[in-house]
């Protein structure tokens, strides 16, 4: 290690920075983050939507087009033609995932509000409530829990090993890894821009000399590419939990015999 | 230095959901190339498995700063 000329220490980014004082009455800046967010979704779709016609202007467009993606190339590719019962809810998720992942590279706002775990989790229990909930229906208590745990053209043998297994994985691992997936990423992600940002300007402004300019505006200029790469990673998190969704309601609505 | 060895063991287990997502896009670009009428389909497929390699990794984040 190069022996560093500042007295100060750099102190690296972790869990700590997630936490937020109250501003006031304790009320935080991922619960801002929240109620400002749903209040932009809602008033999106309420504007595009109020007077709807049948050649629609820009913002129904644009709506429209959201709209139309999730059914097209969500609801209807995952499920299948009766997947478009289920769109308005996942459109309403994807939406809202959107906002509240997309508010971590929004100025001033800075802080993807599902990188705390209440938000994907209350979601994930949405869905596996969904999912659970149309299986049961369709295919009966027992029926669902028999073609889930026990599928046709399995050897007798491996029965043993893989009902625990598919039971498992269908009911307790599905909602965690949904909610860990999208937790995590938002986290390590914000984590990134944290660790580049920050000690860009520690580099910059607390270190110097030659070393501490050029690393610092390496550090800097990284912390700008990641910062358009978390962009993407933000909007592919909130398609791929919506995806997951459509994909375990589907499952649950179709059995092979 | 110092820091905790939790992130050099997530480190070592990043590798193996690494070597998968490769695999899983390497295998992606190689259906497209051979058959580009296929891309939609194979890309909810892709993207599928990305995200169940990735999950792997993720977890593996989760539990470097949680144990």
């Amino acid at each position: 290690m190069i022996a560093l000329p500042s007295s100060e220490e750099f102190h690296s980014p972790g869990p700590a920075d997630f936490e937020f004082p109250p501003f006031v009455a304790g009320i935080t800046k991922p619960m801002l983050i929240v109620v400002v967010g749903t209040i932009l979704v809602g008033l999106f779709f309420w504007a595009a939507t109020r007077r709807a016609s049948i050649v629609p202007g820009k913002l129904q467009f644009a709506a429209e087009g959201f709209y139309g993606f999730v059914r097209n190339s969500i609801a209807t590719d995952a499920i299948g033609r009766e997947g478009i019962k289920y769109v308005p809810y996942l459109a309403t998720a994807f939406a809202f995932l959107i906002t509240m992942n997309i508010a971590g590279i929004v100025p001033f706002a800075q802080f993807p509000a599902s990188a705390r775990i209440a938000i994907p989790l209350f979601l994930a229990l949405i869905s596996w409530v969904i999912y659970n909930y149309v299986g049961i229906k369709r295919q009966g208590f027992g029926g669902y829990f028999k073609n889930m745990m026990f599928p046709a053209g399995v050897p007798a043998v491996i029965y043993p090993l893989l009902a625990p297994i598919e039971f498992l994985s269908t009911v307790v691992f599905r909602p965690i890894t949904l909610t860990l997936r999208l937790t995590f990423n938002m986290f390590a992600g914000h984590l990134v821009l944290l660790l580049c940002i920050l000690g860009g300007e520690f580099l910059l402004l607390h270190v110097g000399g030659l070393i501490g300019y050029s690393a610092g505006a390496v550090a800097i200029l990284f912390g700008i590419v990641m910062t358009f790469f978390e962009g993407f990673v933000q909007l592919l998190q909130a398609y791929v939990f919506v995806l997951l969704s459509a994909i375990y309601i589907g499952g649950a609505l179709t059995h092979d015999h | 230095m110092e820091g905790s060895l939790n992130m050099v063991g997530y480190g070592l287990a990043a590798i193996g959901p690494g070597v998968g997502i490769g695999l899983i896009f390497a295998a992606y670009i190689n259906g497209v190339a051979r058959q580009p009428e296929a891309r939609s389909v194979l890309q909810g497929i892709a993207i599928l498995g990305f995200a169940l390699a990735e999950a792997l990794a993720i977890i593996g984040i989760g539990l470097a700063f949680a144990l």
